[in-house]
């Protein structure tokens, strides 16, 4: 039963949408809803295509901090300037033994200085100022254990503080998780309007030709002869009105800011790969947003009229 | 073919039609008489199912209506010519069009030289392409009548056919009604055109119903 309702909905769609000139032309060509609806399924469209960027920007960027910080950790090594050396290589010395830290290296003070350089600009005299060492640790496939390191860091160099990125890391992740759902959402939203919009217009449609419905009700027309008229005519121009939103939108998308003149969050508010294909799925969901909301719309309102 | 027993209609709290049992017979011409807002639209409207019976049953090709589902009323419409006295066109479609929306709406393609003939007999071939507000009165009147047997119905009910015609275009129109009463076509005429009734009985052998106080009689030999 599950499996035939597939096919079952196939049948109902292309059932609807066949082409019958005779059907088409039983209800009056031109009326204020044909552009209400082929501009409506545009605008939406055009704002899907916006919200499917920032769903997969967002997605992408979670991502990319995933991978960038994930398997890396960073200790900050706080001592009088005489000392900091030594207590370096202390840390040094416990990570060389620590199981899971594939790597350990100090920055060099260069380093050092072009992490600080976009606060303090490129002239920081960073030998005047009493800056901790940073040493970056690598973890392998299977990662330390953070909170041993930090009991064994305590007890042999108690100026070392280990930042193994999680705080930073999480709400990067719980910030992106909500821009993504934040673009998910808007798309149901934009999706659930535009069906919304349509059944409207479809309803002004059927209102509007309820003249035509009695008379076809009256030499023996069925509710779905009747709904297929109206059915087809919505399907269409929101498939139309769908592509050209999608395609405004898409070149909106491509003419955003390049990262060199914008830089930040916007330089990755886009498509990518296989994701610039996204867009042109929603001419198609926008025509069978159209078609059920207007077969909803016109089964319900045939049997008000007749 | 069309039975009513013991109907009642009611609308907006008070009773239209009262305790009406008849039966039209197969091949049989009523006329159905009475002043204006008798009933006379609210019975034909029952016996092609676009009113309910508030009370009784109708039965139509041996259903009876409350148990017949939409699609198969759609499908008894088709055996059910019907005229109205505004005759309803589609306005945007010529009058050929209009004509054989019966057929188009059941799926079948007219038959050109059969929608030539038709078109012929009721006097409208030159008028095929004409759109139906570049009509005369008379000529949708018989345009009605055309679209009302393009599929060879069992039974037409026509709604004050005539009213809008001068007498001699009623007389017309009655003599295609009569002519399709002699192919065998059960025919109800509502009018209150008695002159009509009068020049009908001389042609076929025609019943008159009257509608009195919300119940049907059959009329005297005054008609």
């Amino acid at each position: 039963m599950i499996r035939e309702m597939p096919a079952r909905a196939l049948f109902v769609v292309s059932r609807f949408l066949r082409v019958d000139r005779h059907a088409d032309r039983v209800v009056p060509p031109n009326g204020p809803s044909a552009w209400l609806t082929i501009f409506t399924a545009a605008a939406m469209s055009f704002l899907a295509v916006f919200a499917l960027a920032l769903s997969l920007a967002s997605g992408r960027m979670a991502d990319r901090w995933a991978d960038a910080l994930a398997n890396t950790a960073t200790i900050r090594v706080s001592a009088p300037s005489d000392q900091i050396d030594m207590q370096t290589r202390s840390v040094l010395d416990v990570l060389a033994t620590t199981p899971g830290v594939a790597s350990a290296r100090a920055m060099t003070d260069d380093e050092q200085r072009a992490l600080l350089e976009p606060w303090f600009g490129p002239d920081l005299p960073i030998d005047a100022l009493p800056l901790p060492r940073l040493i970056e640790i690598t973890e392998d496939g299977a990662g330390y254990d953070a909170e041993g390191l930090r009991q064994r860091l305590a007890a042999e160099s108690p100026g070392a503080v280990l930042d193994d990125h999680t705080r930073w890391r999480k709400p990067l992740a719980v910030a992106a998780g909500r821009l993504r759902l934040l673009g998910i959402v808007s798309i149901v939203l934009i999706l659930g309007t535009m069906a919304a919009m349509i059944t409207l217009a479809a309803n002004a449609a059927l209102a509007a030709n309820a003249q035509v419905i009695r008379v076809l009700r009256l030499v023996g027309a069925r509710d779905s002869y009747i709904a297929r008229a109206f059915v087809r005519r919505f399907t269409l121009r929101a498939f139309g009105g769908g592509a050209i939103g999608a395609a405004l939108g898409l070149m909106g998308v491509a003419f955003l800011p390049s990262a060199d003149t914008a830089g930040g969050f916007l330089t990755g508010l886009g498509f990518a790969g296989a994701g610039w294909l996204w867009p042109f799925a929603l001419p198609p969901v926008a025509g069978l947003v159209a078609f059920g909301a207007t077969r909803f719309a016109a089964l319900r309102k045939l049997k008000e009229l007749t | 073919m069309i039975a009513f027993d013991n109907v009642a209609y009611s609308y907006g709290g008070g009773e239209l039609l009262s305790d009406i049992s008849l039966r039209l017979a197969p091949g049989s011409f009523h006329f159905l008489t009475g002043p204006s807002g008798a009933g006379k639209s609210t019975f034909l409207k029952l016996c092609y199912a676009e009113l309910l019976p508030t009370a009784g049953r109708v039965t139509i090709f041996d259903r009876e209506v409350r148990s017949i589902n939409r699609d198969d009323v759609a499908r008894m419409r088709r055996r059910v010519g019907v005229v109205h006295q505004d005759c309803q066109f589609l306005d945007h479609l010529p009058l050929a069009s209009n004509v054989t929306l019966p057929l188009t709406v059941s799926g079948r393609e007219a038959n050109a030289q059969d929608l030539g003939d038709l078109l012929q007999w009721v006097g409208l071939h030159h008028l095929a392409d004409a759109l139906p507000p570049q009509l005369s009165g008379g000529e949708r009147q018989r345009a009605a009548v055309a679209r009302a047997i393009i599929m060879g119905p069992d039974v037409i009910l026509a709604d004050e056919p005539t009213g809008n015609l001068d007498w001699e275009m009623s007389v017309r129109l009655l003599t295609l009604l009569v002519e399709l009463n002699k192919m065998g076509k059960t025919i109800v005429i509502a009018t209150h055109d008695l002159n009509l009734i009068r020049t009908a009985k001389q042609q076929v052998a025609a019943r008159v119903l009257r509608i009195k106080n919300r119940r049907i009689q059959l009329a005297g030999a005054d008609l």
